[in-house]
């Protein structure tokens, strides 16, 4: 996935890794760090919470806890790479969206994903995909990672 | 699903350490968004918000209107003068008048103690007391919690003491509410005549001598002299005052560890504080004013999680 990040940005030039509180996050910090490995070249990456951003506050209630936001700089002229664990119905990379427009004007933005499971309610497409599910009703893709979880791991999970 | 802090916000007397908690959690975040390029996010986007003000305020209704403001709430503001409050109209009325143009929320400051508490029990929207009477002024205690938790990284164990004119004060009976339930000792200082009866019955320590609280507090919370007071008959003169009670550099030099300095503001310098303190190294008076957003942020937030089940039960039990 970091190769195909790269080639989507033409090289590290211009390129901002946003990881997608909280999943999102470390998976963003592990491209940025294959990349640094790879290319010798420190990536900013920065984190974003789209909680504030929603818009279901009626219906499921506030959350109570809400995750640091931290943007690297001016996004003007970027290119900025949303990443994020799972992409369900595209509500929360519309958030995103909004949230980054009130951050600057980057020249781009593309998404990555690590795992696609289908079932948009948005014109939303991901640029870069680590993988994809076909999942039933009922059924969630629940994306581990170690730095959180304690170890990495990608879990169907049927049922609530 | 409950709400995290039920329909209103009407003081911390009524609220678990838990609800604290999660308001100051919640207000963390809230403080970055007041420090973007866009100082604002769209989470309240649609929510009609009145900041009703049946007494003066600068700082607070300043406050709650960019807490509102970078909420993206539409906000109106009614002051009691120059409304039809002056005509005879009943609080109630006025309330329910506003709620028939399809509100969401009321902000309220409010002379009487208890108002908020009553406006709560007999509308749907959401009431968020802003100071009533000498009852309680949730919000103070909550930007004082969050800002003794910054500057010491927690609070309980730490003792926090209360200065000044404790008897008229809702920030004093507020912040003594959260403080205890925090886990922190509470400590008052200040004239017999300004300290309310049975104050000790609330848990706190009772300190007479300034020196005495500065030899045993973490931090000094110096309450404002209402000057008002003075003509009362509560305390001889404002000089009197100030050479016994005021919070000094001359004394505070000779407390065993530097203390925190706070102050709800609007601050009477050379009253109850020296002005080398208020502007000095430990004071932490325009943080506090700082947090008053992020603080109010949250808790509009936490209560806007849309619960009509609970406004309608509520609005049964006033009928």
């Amino acid at each position: 996935m970091a190769v195909e990040v790269l080639e989507l940005a033409h090289g590290t030039d211009r390129l901002v890794l946003i990881g997608i509180q909280r999943r999102g996050v470390e998976l963003a910090e592990r491209i940025a760090r294959l990349i640094e490995q790879d290319e010798g070249v420190v990536v900013p990456r920065g984190a974003l919470d789209i909680t504030l951003y929603r818009d279901d506050l009626e219906t499921v209630g506030p959350k109570p806890v809400i995750g640091e936001t931290r943007i690297p700089g001016d996004l003007g002229g970027k290119h900025v790479v949303i990443v994020d664990d799972v992409l369900y119905t595209g509500r929360t990379v519309r958030a995103a969206l909004d949230e980054l427009a009130d951050f600057g004007r980057p020249e781009r933005i593309s998404l990555c994903v690590l795992v696609d499971r289908g079932g948009r309610e948005l014109p939303i497409q991901p640029d870069v995909v680590g993988t994809k599910v076909k999942v039933g009703d009922g059924e969630r893709v629940d994306v581990l990672v170690e730095e959180l979880d304690g170890r990495d791991e990608v879990d169907l999970v049927s049922g609530k | 699903m409950t709400a995290a802090l039920g329909k209103d916000l009407v003081g911390l007397e009524r609220l678990s350490p838990d609800q604290i908690r999660l308001i100051l959690d919640t207000a963390e975040p809230f403080k970055e968004v007041s420090e973007r390029p866009i100082k604002k996010v769209p989470a309240l986007r649609g929510k009609t918000i009145v900041n009703l003000f049946f007494e003066a305020s600068t700082r607070t209704r300043i406050s709650f209107e960019f807490a509102e403001k970078r909420l993206s709430a539409d906000t109106v503001n009614v002051a009691a003068s120059g409304s039809a409050v002056q005509k005879g109209e009943t609080l109630v009325d006025t309330a329910r008048n506003l709620e028939a143009m399809r509100i969401d929320m009321v902000v309220i400051r409010h002379p009487s103690s208890g108002a908020a508490a009553f406006l709560g029990d007999r509308i749907r929207s959401n009431v968020v007391n802003a100071g009533d009477g000498k009852h309680e002024h949730p919000t103070q205690a909550l930007l004082d919690l969050l800002t003794i938790r910054d500057k010491h990284g927690k609070i309980a164990g730490l003792k926090v003491c209360l200065v000044g004119d404790v008897l008229h004060s809702r920030v004093a009976r507020s912040n003594i509410w959260g403080l205890s339930k925090l886990g922190a000792e509470v400590g008052v200082c200040g004239p017999d005549t300004l300290m309310p009866r049975g104050i000790e019955e609330l848990g706190v320590c009772r300190f007479r001598r300034i020196e005495e609280a500065i030899e045993w507090a973490d931090v000094l919370n110096v309450l404002r002299l209402q000057l008002e007071r003075m003509e009362m008959g509560f305390i001889p003169s404002v000089r009197e005052y100030y050479r016994v009670f005021g919070v000094t550099l001359e004394r505070l030099e000779k407390a065993p560890r530097p203390l925190t300095i706070m102050h709800p503001g609007p601050m009477n310098r050379g009253v109850e504080i020296d002005s080398r303190v208020a502007d000095g190294p430990h004071s932490v008076i325009l943080d506090q004013v700082t947090n008053g957003v992020a603080v109010r942020m949250a808790v509009l937030y936490l209560l806007a999680g849309g619960r009509p089940e609970l406004a309608d039960a509520a609005k049964r039990g006033a009928e």
